[in-house]
This record gives C-alpha cells, sequence and structure tokens, in this order.
C-alpha cells in the first residue's frame, strides 16, 4: 500500500532537557537516517503540526529545541518524558557538510537559531581530522535565553567562540555584550583561502551578516542560509511555505546564498 | 457519436447513471442563492444561465476533509467512504482546472497526496458545452476554452439534450437514443481578453517592487474570498479538532486555505512573511501567471473562469490587475 505522506507517527519522548524559561530541548526516540539540517513535522494530536529543525541526534534518537510559542509549541510543553509524540519526516535538504570538510568554517548564529546548525557543529567538534578553523559567533538575547550551554563548553575547546548577549550592558564571563555583526569584525576572512559562512537565525540578522561579509570582498556562493517559514504538510501541497515559484519544505530549508539572495515572499 | 435526447428521456437516464454515480453539476444552492456543485437528478436543475459561484472543485477536494482520527493515543487514517464514482457537468474551465490541482498533489515534490487522489480518481466529467461566454470570463485568453477530458458533452436545448459520447464506459446507457451528428463545441471569443505579463527571472524582482502592488493595501479586505471560488487555488490548512474537553480523542481536518488572507504565512513563533494585502496580491498574480508554468511547464494555472471577479466584495477585479500589470511592464521595456 502507497504511504500516506502526511500520517504522523507516534515517537516516545525519553528525555526533556530545560535549555532556557522558554526553550526546552525534546529527546525523541527515532532511529531512522537524518541529516543535518532537515527538519520534522511535529504534532500534538488536537493541537496541531509545525515544522522544527532537528536540533540534536544520537544513536536511536532525536532532538529538538522549541520555543514557547504558538499553539504547536504550548502542547509541546505539556508533555512529559515517557509520553508519546506524533511526528513525520525527515523532511528537506541538508547542510552540505561533506563540503564543508577540510575548510575553513564561520558559523554565525542568533537565538534559536543554533539549532538547525548544532548537529554540523558537533560533528566538526567530534571530528578534528576533517576540521580546519571553526569561527562560532552565536548570538543570544540576554543571559537567560543561551541555548546548549554544555555543548558550547565543548565547542570553545575547539572552535574560536564568541557569544554576544544584544541585550546585556554588563560583561558576563565567557559572554560578550552587543548584536553579533560587532563580533564579525575579529574573522579574519581575508586571510582564508578556502571556506565556507553559515548564518541562521532571525531574516534582519541573516541579511546583515551576509552584507557584512560581501563588503569584505566575500562571494556569495561561500554563504548558506536555512528559511523557516510556515508548513502544514512539508511535503509541497500545502503552499504555506512557497516563495514565489521556490517550495522551501522542498528545496529547503537550507539555502546557498546565490538562491536565498533571488528568493522574496 | 452524437445523441439527441428529450429531456423527460435524458431524466431517465440521469436516473440509470444514479446507480452507479453520484451526479453533480452547478446548481442553486438550498438558500437559492449561490449556483454550487450539488447532486441533481433532472436537467432542470442544472443552472446554465450564469457561471457557479463555486467552481467543481469543491466536489473532489472538499472544503473540509478529515485526514486522521486520534483514538486513544492512536492515529487511525480517516476511510475514504465507499460511496459511488462521480459524474460532474462542467464547463471546460473547470475540466482543465483538475489538471492544475493534479500538478500540486499528485505531482509536486515527487509524492501523491493520497487524500486528493482517493476521491480524484473517481472523477469523471460531462462537459456542460458554453453556448456563449460570460460576461467575465476570459477563457480563450488562456487557452482553457477547450477541454478534452471529459466522457460526455452535453448541450442543454430548451426541449432536449444533445449528447457526444467519448468515453465507451458509457454506450449502453444510449444504445436506444437517436442519433444525430453533435460534436461539443467551444467558444472561440470571450468579451474579455487577458493581456499577460511577461514576468521572467530576470524582471522578477523589479515587478515585485512596483507602487502598482501598494494600492491594493487599502481596497483588498483579505478575505479569501477570491480563493476560495477558483478552481485551482489549492492551498490548505491542517486543523485539529477536540471532540471534548479533557478527552484524547480527536480529528485533524484539512481546510482550504488561501493566499489573500491575512494570516497565510504567520508562524507559530508570530513571524509573517507577506504582511501587506499588496504582497499578497502579487504572490497570487505571479503564481497563476508566472511561476506555477515555470515550475510544470506547459499552461499558466489561470482557467480564466472569472469567479474571483465576481465574488469580490470591494470590486477588485483579478483580470484588470494582471493586464495592467503587463501593460506596466511593457511600458518599462520600451
Amino acid at each position: 500500500m502507497e504511504k500516506n505522506i502526511m500520517q504522523p507517527v507516534p515517537c516516545r519522548v525519553d528525555k526533556i532537557i530545560r535549555e532556557t524559561e522558554a526553550e526546552f530541548t525534546f529527546r525523541i526516540l527515532y532511529s531512522g537516517e537524518t541529516k543535518n539540517g532537515q527538519f520534522f513535522q511535529l504534532s500534538i494530536p488536537k493541537v496541531g503540526e509545525a515544522p522544527i529543525s532537528i536540533s540534536g541526534k544520537g544513536e536511536g534518537y532525536v532532538e529538538f529545541t522549541i520555543r514557547k510559542v504558538g499553539k504547536l509549541t504550548e502542547g509541546v510543553f505539556g508533555l512529559r518524558e515517557g509520553n508519546q509524540i506524533y511526528m513525520r519526516g525527515p523532511y528537506g535538504n541538508s547542510w552540505p557538510v561533506e563540503l564543508f570538510e577540510n575548510k575553513d568554517l564561520i558559523v554565525v548564529t542568533s537565538g534559536t537559531g543554533m539549532a538547525p546548525v548544532r548537529t554540523t557543529l558537533k560533528h566538526f567538534a567530534d571530528h578534528p581530522e576533517i576540521r580546519r578553523e571553526v569561527y562560532l559567533v552565536g548570538g543570544f538575547k540576554d543571559r537567560h535565553s543561551t541555548l546548549f550551554d554544555e555543548d558550547r563548553k565543548y565547542f570553545d575547546t575547539c572552535f574560536h567562540t564568541v557569544y554576544p548577549l544584544s541585550r546585556e550592558k554588563e560583561k558576563l564571563p565567557g559572554y560578550e555584550c552587543g548584536r553579533v555583526t560587532l563580533f564579525l569584525e575579529q574573522i579574519p576572512v581575508e586571510s582564508m583561502t578556502d571556506y565556507n559562512i553559515v548564518i541562521t537565525g532571525a531574516p534582519a540578522v541573516i541579511e546583515t551578516t551576509a552584507k557584512h561579509f560581501f563588503e569584505r570582498g566575500v562571494r556569495p556562493e561561500r554563504i548558506w542560509v536555512s528559511l523557516e517559514r510556515k508548513m502544514s504538510c512539508a511535503v509541497g501541497k500545502c503552499g504555506h511555505c512557497k516563495m514565489n515559484g521556490t517550495y522551501v519544505c522542498l528545496e529547503g530549508p537550507v539555502f546557498n546564498y546565490t538562491v536565498a539572495c533571488q528568493l522574496f515572499d | 457519436m452524437g445523441y439527441c435526447i428529450e429531456k423527460t428521456r435524458f431524466d431517465e437516464i440521469l436516473g440509470e447513471l444514479a446507480e452507479t454515480y453520484q451526479i453533480y453539476a452547478p446548481r442553486l444552492d438550498a438558500q437559492k442563492r449561490r449556483v454550487r456543485f450539488g447532486k441533481i437528478n433532472s436537467v432542470s436543475q442544472i443552472v446554465t444561465d450564469r457561471q457557479s459561484d463555486f467552481s467543481a472543485k469543491e466536489v473532489y477536494y472538499p472544503i473540509s476533509q478529515v485526514m486522521f482520527y486520534f483514538r486513544d493515543d492512536r492515529v487511525e487514517i480517516s476511510e475514504a467512504k465507499d460511496e459511488k464514482d462521480f459524474l460532474i457537468f462542467a464547463r471546460a474551465c473547470d475540466i482543465n482546472s483538475i489538471r492544475r490541482l493534479d500538478r500540486i498533489f499528485l505531482e509536486n515534490g515527487g509524492a501523491q497526496d493520497l487524500f486528493y487522489k482517493r476521491l480524484r480518481d473517481k472523477v469523471k466529467f460531462v462537459l456542460l458545452e458554453c453556448p456563449e461566454s460570460f460576461d467575465e470570463c476570459f477563457c480563450v485568453s488562456v487557452g482553457s476554452n477547450i477541454a478534452e477530458d471529459y466522457s460526455l458533452a452535453v448541450r442543454i436545448n430548451d426541449d432536449d439534450v444533445k449528447v457526444e459520447l467519448k468515453d465507451e464506459d458509457f454506450e449502453d446507457y444510449f444504445d436506444d437514443e437517436e442519433e444525430c451528428d453533435y460534436h461539443a463545441e467551444f467558444v472561440t471569443e470571450n468579451k474579455k481578453t487577458v493581456r499577460i505579463p511577461q514576468i521572467s527571472r530576470d524582471n522578477l524582482k523589479t515587478v515585485s517592487e512596483l507602487e502598482f502592488w501598494k494600492q491594493f493595501d487599502d481596497k483588498c479586505l483579505s478575505c479569501g474570498g477570491c480563493n476560495t471560488v477558483c478552481g485551482t487555488c489549492s492551498c490548505f490548512d491542517t486543523v485539529d479538532v477536540i471532540y471534548e474537553e479533557g478527552s484524547n480523542d480527536g480529528e485533524r481536518r484539512r481546510v482550504w486555505s488561501g493566499c489573500m488572507l491575512e494570516d497565510f504565512t504567520l508562524t507559530a513563533g508570530g513571524s509573517r512573511a507577506r504582511k501587506t494585502p499588496g504582497a499578497n496580491m502579487r504572490f497570487k498574480v505571479f503564481h497563476k501567471f508566472y511561476d506555477f508554468k515555470d515550475r510544470f511547464g506547459e499552461e499558466h494555472m489561470c482557467v480564466g473562469c472569472g469567479r474571483c471577479d465576481i465574488r469580490c466584495p470591494k470590486e477588485l477585479s483579478f483580470f484588470d490587475t494582471v493586464c495592467e500589470l503587463h501593460d506596466l511592464i511593457e511600458e518599462g521595456a520600451e
């Protein structure tokens, strides 16, 4: 019988990790293949479905970091470990991780934008043999909204890291004050010969960060972004994520900037 | 093969067909206000003197459709009702619309939508010949005035019905009828001829930034009525419904949505990709007259039925919008 592409399957919530007051990471038992940068449609029966990026993965599980907004995410926050959640996926393309290997990598994220790139950061932290210099500029709003504290300690040991907090006036240990764009200058992109740049997060941050690098002579093909859009189906039917002729669920969510800069809503 | 059949006899044939098919045609709704596709048992119920307010898509792509039931922590696919196939009396524009919906539901993304397919596979059409074009039609200029995918065609006269038999599955119904030389004819001109804007990858961005779109910010109510009546609009939301408070039992439905609605792009996080009615109108015009064809080849999405123009409470004309955009681009090109 042909697979019903809209059918969610029940999966068990194995662990719930509190990241911040508003953000939790849900570890869900799942043994299928996934690629870095893909997403699932997560659903709670009677509440609804929404696309959520894979923020972590390991043997027999995937993780999703969800912020408490909207109807679906309220429903998710009622879940406890051992409960069942419905999901379907994975959907979308992925970060071109193989292309990133043995080249310098610059990753600029804002807020929960670190979630879709976290598996890729971990991959390079775990594999020094395929890694060159990695620069991570991970911006958050304030001291209460920082994500993946443990992972970032690990990243600090092998990457050049800086974590700007946009709304903090006083410098905190391990953090800087200001927006991510203030800390791009210190990345020596001019001296890099072969590199890629990943930008995730709010559209304004993506745009200003890309602009910063263009002004320093970076060519758009070196930049990769992940786009977020409303999706009801994630399989190219519902029409919500369409940006003119491009279906973000099918052709994205990861786009090279040469393509992304042509897209508009 | 053609037949000439008295109306009373044609109704008897409809009765015979009704044993195998659910027969739908444009007819007055229960309030006798709107013409929508509903079940008929007599040719006299078919409204022929005006364009139906809704398209035929509501027969095989219902406004609301249960996809899944959630029961006791299980998810079950809604069963397709084991009902008869659909025989739909429809004009050429509506018959051509289904091909557009097929592109989205059966082709786009490389996977078939089974909720759509299981109803769509039941559809057979009876072409309702258009003796002449209605005021708002512009099917000729988008090439959807001629349909080929039909089983039967009819011309409904005052006293009789002329029938063209195209699908041999229907031969038995007409065995004893008087043969005549009848082949369906199609309108070859409309009162309106759409000027299709020359949008391309090269001018897409420039065209999208025209001041032209801003006029809709004040005029359009974002009611989505134009999407509702369109035979080619395919977008939907999924909605979960709980049967009673405290219960785990419920269902997931899909319901029509539309790009002209204010919240069409609103995410759970509160961001909205398109923020103005003007941006929505631009998106719709591009979809109907540029990117659908760019993606699937062959034909534009709009079939020129003119229903959106009739439906708009603010009398905004999609036809005029498309033509004016064409002219603006032409002027810019000079």
